[in-house]
């Protein structure tokens, strides 16, 4: 187990570094820079300094410096800075890169659990109910809203959801971000296309395990029904589930964009699209970086917990 | 207690058979399956009202009449059920037009998500060993990147380069075609990955089988192995999995363009159509119809997209879920 976490940690930095690579060639890529907008031009020389003091000049130094500069744990130690440095932005003079996410990435990761954690809480008994009461009303209709939910854009049932929640019955406020009552809406929002999955995974899942021999055994000696299912069905059945939550998490975190813009957030989504838009290269960089990492650690953590919950798996061999 | 027990006992008899029996041929299985069916007959209508009524929508979609502007629906003296949006374009041609030119991002993406996929899996699974390793460390890595980041790095950074490739080609005027098929080959180059993964799990059960042993054995080329006795088998799951790309790739061209990064405007998409629908919603008056209307076609044609993939997938291959 400890030698899997290890080698999968080790790896990390090569997949990053992948990632790094393909990233930094698309930045590249995209003409025009920030220090010549065409508008508000500086004096020709000054130009050229900052762009030399950006390293703007020249993609190969900066594809070196940028990357060396990330890991800087001697910095740390001696308490000079932090230790990773994903630099100055090109966009915003007054900010580093670190600021900015450090501002924005734990109101993106606090949306995205949540809206995760609604799914899997709202989306898991919604399946083991109608995977039980297969083709009753509850089961068509679950289904059908599930599907609805994966149908609509997040923009459409986010704008519905607010003008019924927040304008027409002014239960909760139409947006904005720092209390819990702001919380719900765009997380609830969120949540809806991964709580669908979610139900139809579990429905399917429970419809698979009650077939089983061993549900037969637990039904025979004469446990509750709810028993059999909560203690015994579940636990099979959420293993799909369980490895469809680190992707979708993934998705959760990185696609909450939409819903911040709707609900007016002041998450990492915006500065990712103002960056690309920008020519914003080290912000470009720092976004990617940071999300993959995100994403990165989110697939080894629901590996593990895989690996812990079904005794069948054995990680060394993989 | 005994109603219950007896429920549970037909759950248990019924569940592995997913509704209909195994045993029938694919397409009657499919046939049986009543919500496929009706998606597939609300899909076909769909498709077919909009191209019956290109020829009236191409000319009507962006003709503006600043009179109308904002005008709720009415059927006469104009006819314009589905009211009028900002600019006072009459929102039942921009929506026709538009479920075209969606449809067909969504096509497209499943085509290069098929051709790439399937190439991918193929090779991935078929040469195995080191091949399939690097192959499928590659589908992991792009499997963590954040793809709608991508997706819109992609598309900007290749936009302008397409655009002068196709001006120096083609003569200058190139700047729409270089937008929507920047945005084609954004979205399928990364849906792929999934295809690429189902395809090389099925040719690596496939490839043990006797009958490719028996090719083999026969002397006969790789080539006319995997495009005469593997591809035949692996339609099943490519129908399967491109049917559900259509849907995918829709609602992220409808994520593009709520973030102003679509096909550009003049051309209507659903998507597009709703995000500036979400755009003109406000407390004061609501314009609902320019909601209502495109995201009610967008997801009708979503759900009915998405139940035709799943009664395809139960109907092809039961046991794949």
């Amino acid at each position: 187990m400890w030698r899997y976490v290890v080698k999968r940690l080790f790896l990390a930095p090569v997949v990053l570094w992948v990632i790094y690579t393909v990233t930094f060639l698309m930045a590249v890529i995209i003409p025009g820079n920030p220090f010549k907008t065409g508008e508000r031009n500086l004096n020709e020389d000054v130009q050229l300094a900052v762009m030399a003091q950006y390293h703007a000049d020249d993609n190969w130094l900066l594809y070196r410096e940028y990357l060396a500069g990330l890991f800087r744990p001697i910095q740390a130690i001696r308490g000079q800075g932090p230790l990773i440095d994903l630099g100055p932005s090109w966009q915003y003079c007054d900010w580093t890169c670190n600021q900015i996410i450090g501002s924005a990435l734990p109101v993106s990761v606090g949306l995205g659990l949540t809206a995760m954690f609604l799914a899997t809480v709202l989306g898991v008994p919604i399946g083991v109910i109608s995977g039980i009461k297969r083709n009753s009303w509850f089961d068509y209709t679950s289904l059908s809203l599930a599907l609805v939910g994966i149908s609509l854009p997040t923009f459409v049932t986010g704008t519905a959801l607010l003008i019924l929640f927040a304008v027409k019955l002014a239960w909760l406020p139409v947006g904005g971000w720092g209390s819990i009552s702001q919380l719900w809406l765009p997380a609830f929002t969120l949540s809806l296309p991964f709580m669908a999955y979610i139900a139809r995974l579990t429905r399917l899942g429970i419809l698979d395990v009650m077939a089983s021999d061993y549900i037969r055994t637990a039904r025979a000696k004469g446990l509750a029904p709810w028993r059999v299912v909560w203690k015994h069905a579940l636990k099979n059945a959420f293993l799909p589930i369980l490895s469809y939550l680190g992707p979708a998490t993934a998705a959760a975190l990185t696609g909450s964009f939409v819903v911040e813009k709707i609900f007016n957030i002041p998450g990492l989504g915006e500065h990712f699209v103002a960056s690309v838009l920008n020519r914003d290269r080290a912000m470009i960089l720092a976004t990617v970086l940071v999300y993959s990492t995100v994403i990165i650690l989110f697939n080894l953590l629901v590996d593990l917990t895989y690996a812990a919950v079904d005794p069948r798996i054995n990680l060394e061999k993989q | 207690m005994t109603t219950t027990a007896k429920k549970n006992t037909t759950i248990a008899d019924e569940a592995p058979a997913a509704n209909v029996p195994v045993r029938c041929l694919p397409w009657q299985r499919f046939y049986r399956n009543r919500s496929a069916m009706v998606s597939i007959v609300v899909l076909a209508v769909v498709l077919l009202t909009c191209l019956a009524t290109l020829p009236i929508s191409i000319d009507q979609y962006q003709l503006q009449q600043l009179d109308f502007n904002r005008q709720p629906p009415r059927i006469g003296p104009v006819f314009a059920p589905f009211g009028y949006d900002l600019l006072g374009r009459n929102l039942l041609w921009r929506c026709l037009f538009g479920g075209l030119v969606s449809l067909g991002i969504g096509l497209a993406a499943a085509a290069i998500s098929v051709t790439i996929g399937t190439l991918w899996g193929l090779t991935a699974g078929w040469y195995g060993g080191r091949v399939d390793n690097v192959m499928m460390r590659l589908v992991d890595i792009l499997y963590g990147l954040p793809y709608i980041l991508m997706v819109i790095l992609l598309k900007i950074a290749f936009e302008p380069m397409l655009i002068k490739l196709l001006n120096n080609v083609f003569g200058p005027g190139h700047e729409r075609v270089a937008n929507i098929i920047i945005l084609f080959v954004a979205i399928g180059s990364i849906s792929w990955l999934t295809m690429a993964r189902v395809i090389r799990g099925q040719v690596l059960s496939l490839k043990t089988q006797p009958f490719i042993e028996a090719a083999r054995a026969m002397g006969l080329p790789t080539r006319k192995i995997l495009l005469k006795h593997l591809l035949p088998n692996l339609i099943g799951p490519v129908i399967v999995y491109a049917t559900l790309t259509v849907p995918q790739a829709m609602l992220q061209e409808s994520f593009l363009s709520f973030l102003g990064i679509g096909i550009g405007p003049p051309i209507p998409t659903w998507g597009s159509l709703a995000a500036e629908g979400v755009k003109a919603v406000n407390t004061v008056i609501s314009f609902w119809w320019m909601v209502v209307f495109p995201s009610a076609m967008l997801g009708l044609t979503l759900l009915c997209l998405n139940f035709t993939g799943d009664g395809l997938r139960d109907a092809l291959d039961p046991r794949l879920r």
